[in-house]
């Protein structure tokens, strides 16, 4: 059987500050090493300064993630040289000496598969390494400290994975969990990194580091297990070891064995004592906790009675689900979910198109009420919500300049029927034999009307008029 | 005017208007300038000191809020960082390091109106206990010139005893305050750990160094430690102290107290001088109403292979940032990698660095961790039990600061192991956090002896309370410089 395990890092990238120091968590806006201080770059006599609201979101995602939850942590020096780590050791947690990781064994659920969570521990991200020049001899490596000291999180999974579409199903989940937590944009490039560790049936376990998306730890992982496979049908032994994952070629490369020698010669980072968090830290951070996920969809269908799959998609979107939550009253809740599963998000499907679109909640709460009172069709709502997300103006201004409002007098959509019949009369006989094929007179009513017809009492009068 | 006055004294003067902050100050560089180049304290020397003691005098005639200090000149240990001056560890490897920041202690004395006439010389990055070791050359006993003058905070010692200044900061690792206060006739406080910031203190170990005040007189050290003691947010390990004020009641005397004499201070190879000065600091003790007894600290046989273990792995790791890349000395990347350029450019450390860092990367790593580190822990923790223990029962604990008397330069820089043993006495008080001070006691041969006095953890107060009960019991000879 096929064994996965994940190693995934994700930044608190929501928090206002470092881990240590007061620069800012969100360094990506910032020019090479100005989101720096004598903290994150390690200056002689600098002290770590611990934020204690890291501490406040990584329980949270222990407590999430099902995790135990220890009353005291503790921080752990790595010591490694390397030119992103400004003071050549990483504060990091280990729960060699004792579990002393913010979280401790937990789970997770796939479906029905049952994922098992190692630890959840916070660390600091390193620095970012820029490599110019094309030959390794000519190669510079250049240094951006402005990520160092980022606060992360490091979720370590038991190998329970058997595929990679399960590793890509969990991803998905953590990705939507982290979010809604309001700990972490998972959107955000470098926000959350992932390595994988594969073994098969008989053979050594081999890790794969260096994988830049998820999209290559499928990929990754694919490869590994037909490599693998491979060689045991050769009978060659699989040999433990870390692999890198070449971006360029596609293909995991072993690498140097020098760097599975490297002792990090871990011991308790005496500049941050212990920590508490005590029961009843830990039960006003439950409190506090934004309902999850899985809670909020049972509430959509229970309630609202909206179906399972809709609540399901909007549900684990933070986006859309905060919006749904601002702007839905008992009555209309059904409507807005649908206008925002159906229209809104293939509108603003990506990060770009959210943050310049110009729609507020209210703008949905009206245009469901529209709709809801037959002021004008779905049809016309869609267009007019394509126009607020590009414009923001008033649904009342739109639906006056675009011409939306509905065509409800009898009258008048009579008269175009009249028209229609008269223009089709091959779909006219055939609409009395067979009354399922009336739809398309509708629709030619609908054309005509720009879709602002009334779509019920059209059909209503066009039934009266070719019994 | 005279310079050898306490710092308490000059504050006074000043406020009666006796002297002028400016006058002090400019017989203080005087003095510096007559005498330093034999005593080789300083490694600089502030070149604004009168200025800024001109600014402090315009002020107090303005009748403007004066801090505390009055410009009194104070002395920095080098590894301390002072905004925008070099702070070299007395290493090559941060000849050229300009401190961006103050440390918190450096903050507070300067809202207090002190003047920091200079860097003082150190053994490099505080590794070591004669001055010796400093990449820039040793500085020399006041007592005599021929002598060592204790370290690592030797330089501030010196200070202090030769009129360099009033007051000084040193460090104290595993006896850097105490030690070269002992050598050189002043007394030095290493405070509970966590009572005074590290913020700014370039770290060699951590988890048990402190900054401590070196000064002439016990009221002297109670009233710097006011001045810098307390929370700090930039220390994530600092203890909030309730703005305790040192100097009242420092008279209390010690009536009724009980006193422990650690026997294992006091075995082989103690010096018979400075055994006879314990002796007859127990009798001071015990004439000023202190009951005194002889107790057992089993542990301490370890402590000092545990203080090195420890001190050897938290260097290792707190020095790994120096490897040239952001910022050091001139020496150009281009056709190296990483690993065998940050190895070239270590080179600049000196011997004993050398020496403490390869023990670093050794006695914590796997395989050998179990061996060395995890036993040092093991002992630190053991050590700290006992201690506590004895604390139950006994209000102090003595022993001499150092077992023997001050040694001549060069007399055992090449025997290290010579050189730990004269730890053994002042690494109990890092290893388990308690606080320790060196009282100056007697003249030997021209050479001082200091007592040591410990208390637990955050009896400071009364710490200095029973230093300053035994320093009125002595009338010690001037310094003959
Ligand atoms: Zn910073």
């Amino acid at each position: 059987m096929t064994k996965i395990g994940l190693e995934i890092h994700c930044q608190l990238t929501n928090l206002e500050s470092k881990l240590f120091c007061p620069c800012k968590a969100n360094y990506r806006e910032y020019e090479p090493n100005t989101n720096i201080c004598p903290i994150c770059i390690g200056l002689p006599g600098s002290l770590p300064r611990l934020n204690q609201k890291a501490i406040e979101k990584a329980s949270m995602i222990a407590m999430a993630l099902n995790c135990s939850t220890p009353e005291k942590i503790a921080f752990f020096r790595k010591n490694y040289f390397y030119p992103d780590l400004p003071k050549n050791f990483q504060i990091t947690q280990l729960n060699i000496y004792g579990d002393t990781s913010i979280g401790g064994l937990g789970y997770t659920m796939v479906g029905e598969k049952k994922i098992r969570i190692t630890r959840v521990q916070l660390e600091e991200d390193p620095g970012r390494l820029i490599y110019e020049g094309s030959s390794s001899k000519n190669q510079t490596t250049l240094v951006d400290y402005n990520r160092a000291g980022t606060p992360l999180v490091e979720i370590v999974t038991e190998p329970d994975f058997e595929n990679p579409k399960q590793v890509r199903e969990f991803l998905n989940i953590l990705s939507d969990l982290l979010q809604n937590l309001g700990v972490s944009d998972p959107s955000l490039e470098g926000a959350m990194r992932a390595d994988a560790n594969v073994s098969i049936e008989g053979g050594n376990k081999v890790e794969i580091k260096n994988i830049g998306s998820f999209h290559d730890l499928e990929k990754a992982i694919h490869f590994e297990i037909t490599r693998q496979e491979s060689l045991y049908s050769r009978n060659i032994p699989i040999v433990q070891e870390t692999r890198h994952w070449d971006d360029r070629r596609k293909i995991t490369i072993s690498a140097r064995s020098k760097e599975e020698e490297l002792d990090y010669r871990y011991f308790l980072e005496g500049d941050i004592p212990w920590i508490r968090i005590d029961k009843d830290t830990q039960e006003r951070l439950q409190k506090e906790m934004p309902e999850s996920i899985s809670s909020k969809k049972d509430r959509y269908v229970s309630k609202y009675g909206i179906p399972a799959q809709v609540a399901d998609v909007l549900s684990s979107d933070k986006f859309y689900s905060d919006l749904f939550e601002q702007s839905h009253n008992e009555k209309n809740a059904k409507e807005i979910a649908n206008i925002i599963t159906t229209d809104l998000m293939g509108l603003v499907d990506t990060r770009e198109k959210r943050e310049q679109s110009k729609f507020t909640s209210k703008h949905l709460e009206e245009l469901a009420d529209a709709i809801q009172s037959g002021k004008i069709t779905r049809n016309s709502a869609k267009n007019a919500l394509y126009e607020i997300v590009k414009t923001g103006k008033d649904l009342t201004q739109i639906i006056a300049e675009l011409d939306l409002g509905n065509v409800s007098d009898e009258s008048e959509i009579e008269k175009i029927i009249n028209e229609v019949i008269s223009q089709e009369p091959q779909a006219v006989e055939q609409a009395k034999k067979n009354p399922q094929t009336i739809n398309y007179l509708v629709g030619k009513v609908m054309q005509k009307t720009k879709g602002k017809a009334d779509p019920k009492l059209t059909l209503d009068l066009l039934k009266n008029k070719i019994k | 005017m005279s310079l050898r006055i306490s710092a308490l004294e000059y504050v006074q003067e000043v406020q009666n208007g006796n002297i002028s902050a400016e006058d002090y100050v400019s017989k203080t560089i005087e003095q510096i300038n007559n005498v330093d180049e034999n005593l080789h304290a300083f490694l600089q020397i502030n070149s604004e000191a009168i200025d800024n003691a001109r600014q402090i005098d315009k002020k107090i005639k303005s009748g403007k809020n004066v801090g505390a200090c009055f410009g009194m000149p104070i002395s920095i240990k080098d590894n301390i960082c002072i905004k925008d001056s070099k702070t070299t560890c007395a290493s090559n490897m941060l000849e050229n390091f300009i401190a961006p920041y103050d440390a918190t202690v450096i903050s507070k004395l300067k809202q207090q109106d002190a003047i920091f006439v200079g860097k003082t010389n150190l053994d490099e990055f505080a590794m070591g206990l004669t001055t010796e070791f400093s990449a820039f050359g040793p500085s020399r006993n006041p007592w005599n010139l021929d002598y060592v003058p204790g370290g690592s905070s030797g330089g501030s010692a010196v200070s202090v005893s030769a009129f360099e200044c009033l007051a000084s900061l040193g460090s104290d690792t595993g006896g850097s305050v105490r030690n070269p206060a002992s050598f050189c006739g002043v007394v030095g406080f290493k405070p509970t750990y966590g009572l005074i910031s590290r913020f700014g203190l370039i770290s060699y170990a951590n988890s048990i160094e402190q900054i401590g005040p070196i000064a002439r007189t016990v009221k002297d050290t109670a009233f710097i430690l006011n001045m810098i003691a307390g929370l700090d947010p930039n220390d994530n390990t600092t203890i909030d102290n309730s703005n305790q004020d040192y100097l009242l009641g420092i008279d209390s005397g010690i009536e009724g107290k009980k006193i422990g004499i650690i026997k294992e201070m006091i075995g082989e190879g103690i010096d018979s001088a400075v055994m006879s000065a314990t002796k007859n600091a127990i009798s001071k003790f015990q004439g000023l109403g202190a009951v005194c007894e002889e107790v057992s600290l089993d542990m301490v046989k370890y402590s000092v292979a545990a203080y090195y273990t420890i001190t050897a792995t938290e260097a290792g790791s707190n020095l790994a940032r120096y490897d040239n890349l952001r910022y050091g000395y001139d020496f150009p990347v281009e056709g190296y990698e990483f690993n065998s350029y940050i190895s070239k450019a270590r080179r600049k450390f000196g011997p004993e660095v050398t020496r403490r860092m390869i023990l670093g990367g050794f006695v914590p790593s796997s395989g050998h961790a179990g061996k060395y580190f995890l036993k040092a822990l093991k002992v630190k923790q053991k050590l700290t039990q006992e201690i506590d223990q004895l604390f139950k029962k006994y209000d102090f604990l003595i022993a001499p600061t150092v077992p023997v008397l001050p040694f001549k330069i060069g007399e055992k820089i090449d025997d290290p192991v010579a050189l730990f043993l004269v730890d053994i006495n002042t690494v109990t008080a890092n290893l388990t956090g308690k606080p320790a001070i060196s009282v100056p006691f007697e003249i030997s041969n021209g050479l001082p002896i200091g007592i040591q006095i410990f208390a637990n953890s955050n009896d400071d107060k009364s710490l200095l309370q029973a230093a300053r009960a035994l320093e009125s019991t002595v009338k010690l000879p001037e310094v003959p410089i």
